[in-house]
């Protein structure tokens, strides 16, 4: 572990090499990779953001364009809606591939915002220690027994329904695990002898912090981040699903679906087609989480 | 245990008075109020009706206000529901939502705790990998997912069971939101019971449980069953937090009379009153459930001691 550290600090100070440290991150791959269930749910994620990046630009229709012609139209393969219409003419497949950008997005933002403060509160609270850290503490215990839910709700509510918020806010709730995952890896690291090395060279506190208790705890976070991504889209979904997400014309995998219920006598295609494409999506984040955590947990080693 | 119980309670003090802060004033600087209508009201009219509710006075007095009354148990008045008060809103509509969830918190620890033991217990084989891909997929799938597909197939295309509506709460129209707002807890539960199931069969006090010759029966009944119930126990209480909040999409999507569907229609309705008495009751319910749980932890762990 302590070549290890040096190593970072070193491919730091040039400035060119990747955060995680190679050999943990070599051997976290190829373990990863015997494991098939989770290489098959990360080739199906990587299929799924890729058509819903590039699928828009392909398909004929655009994602408020009417076809006059087409209200509700059954899934079919001549009329070039091949999933279908909406109640209003719109193609529902370039609606959910549209829907799909938004709702991942969310995730990849929101976990990022709840990744920054959790790892940065976390890792202060560690290694400052003392009273602050029983004080940072605290607070996250009574912020874990707020019913979060509802005050996202509320916030969704109050500032209207903006795309920029939802990041902000779902980041703001989710941050908590790893603030307490970060500060107890915190806490054991810096007990070790390369921090005490550090401290002996007159490294500052902040770079410290920065330059060897992060990279030295990122293992358990890139688990919790895999945990926390279909966490994140579960909760963008949901306040679309309560019609509180994203605004028309713009759509998300949670506003389909809602639309898609409403309609479920008449065209059952508008809730099964997003439904099908979230689950499966989160289904594979599961997967992968478990993989993940298998090949990166040092005690199944 | 007294004194433990006594100090989460004034723990929790803080706690609630955080969450009635932050929701007052953030329904405070909304845009729009409770009184914007389709029409306009005319102005004598609409200052009336602030200067009765106490809305023209400054807002920190409006909240002092309020935590007075909070105080004396008085929610105030619901200012979309002419006539009802807060604390009759909200009478009504939780025994609705306590009989769902209850009943939904009970079917997912009877059906995941057989299932994940079971899984344990048949570890690798075919019935260990049903249950939890089977696990797997309830988790993945949402609630909001799975109730109006539940609602088509038994509701409407087979017609077997009413696709919504509570009439009085009658059993045909509780089972498929129970079964709705439980599935990804069976899921949790089942997963989480298997794996501590598996980690206490690994200990060394059943080898030797099973080395004095004790049945397979009773090695499972006696010995493992306790240890291994733990860390469910813990989650219990997140268990009750995600079926609270399941309920506000579920009773929407059933149009089941409960407070979750009080709570998104007060909100969008900018009806302070019951937006705030809706999160006061369920934080301090989430708080009070924790409480309960953490005291349940104690009796069936006899390592931990909260009398210090």
């Amino acid at each position: 572990m302590t070549t290890e550290s040096t190593s970072y600090s070193g491919h730091n100070v040039s400035g060119d090499a990747p955060v995680a440290g190679e050999s943990l991150g070599r051997d976290a791959w190829r373990r990863l990779k015997q494991n098939k269930a989770a290489m098959v749910s990360l080739i199906l994620l990587i299929l799924i953001s890729a058509v819903c990046v590039v699928g828009p630009y392909l398909l004929p229709w655009g994602l408020a364009e009417v076809d006059w012609n087409a209200f509700s139209a059954a899934p079919s393969l001549e009329s070039n809606h091949f999933l279908g219409t909406d109640a209003n003419g719109r193609d529902l497949l370039t609606r959910t591939l549209y829907g799909g950008r938004v709702s991942l997005s969310v995730a990849l933002v929101a976990t990022f915002v709840s990744l920054v403060i959790g790892v940065l509160y976390g890792a202060i609270s560690g290694y400052v220690g003392g009273r602050l850290d029983s004080l940072m503490m605290r607070f996250v215990d009574i912020m874990y027994s707020l019913p979060f839910m509802f005050l996202v709700i509320l916030l969704m509510v109050v500032f209207g329904r903006n795309i920029f918020l939802i990041y902000a806010a779902i980041g703001a709730v989710e941050w908590l695990d790893m603030a307490r995952i970060v500060r107890g890896q915190t806490l054991a690291l810096k007990q070790r002898e390369f921090i005490e090395a550090a401290h002996a060279l007159g490294v500052r506190d902040r770079k410290i912090v920065t330059r060897h208790l992060i990279p030295n705890a990122i293992g358990p976070v890139i688990i919790y981040v895999t945990l926390t991504v279909p966490k994140v889209i579960l909760l963008e979904s949901f306040l679309s699903f309560l019609g509180l997400g994203v605004q028309e014309p713009l759509t998300s995998w949670g506003v389909l679906i809602s639309e898609g219920t409403d309609m479920m006598q008449s065209a059952p295609w508008l809730l099964l087609v997003p439904s099908l494409f979230l689950a499966v999506t989160l289904f594979c984040l599961n997967f992968l989480g478990d993989g993940l955590r298998d090949a990166l947990d040092p005690k199944t080693r | 245990m007294l004194t433990y119980t006594l100090k989460r309670l004034l723990m929790a003090v803080p706690t609630l008075l955080i969450v009635i802060t932050i929701s007052f004033f953030l329904m405070r600087v909304a845009p729009g109020g409770p009184f914007d209508g389709e029409r306009q009201l005319p102005p004598e009219i609409e200052a009336n009706l602030k200067a009765a509710y106490h809305l023209d006075e400054p807002l920190p007095q409006q909240y002092l206000r309020y935590m007075g009354n909070l105080l004396q148990g008085d929610f105030g008045p619901s200012f979309k529901y002419k006539d009802f008060s807060v604390t009759e809103l909200i009478a009504q509509g939780f025994p609705v939502s306590l009989e769902i969830g209850g009943l939904a918190i009970l079917l997912a620890l009877l059906i995941g705790l057989p299932l994940g033991t079971i899984a344990a217990l048949r570890r690798n084989t075919m019935i260990d990998y049903t249950v939890m891909g089977t696990a797997l997929a309830g988790i993945a799938v949402p609630n909001f997912v799975i109730a109006p597909i539940l609602a088509l197939v038994f509701g409407v295309l087979l017609a077997w069971l009413p696709a919504g509506g509570w009439n009085g709460g009658a059993l045909p129209n509780l089972v498929l939101p129970v079964i709705a707002l439980s599935i990804q807890q069976i899921a949790y539960i089942a997963r989480m019971m298997r794996a501590s199931m598996i980690e206490v069969l690994g200990s060394h006090y059943i080898r030797t449980a099973r080395a004095k010759g004790l049945s397979e029966r009773q090695v499972i009944w006696r010995h493992a069953i306790r240890p291994a119930l733990l860390p469910v126990t813990s989650y219990l209480g997140p268990a009750i937090a995600g079926i609270i909040t399941g309920s506000v999409v579920i009773e929407q999507i059933f149009g089941i009379p409960g407070i979750g569907r009080y709570f998104v229609q007060a909100a969008l309705n900018r009806d302070y009153t019951l937006v705030m008495g809706t999160v006061v009751f369920y934080g301090a319910l989430i708080v009070l459930m924790n409480l309960l749980v953490d005291l349940l932890y104690s009796v069936l762990d006899p390592q931990i001691r909260y009398d210090d």
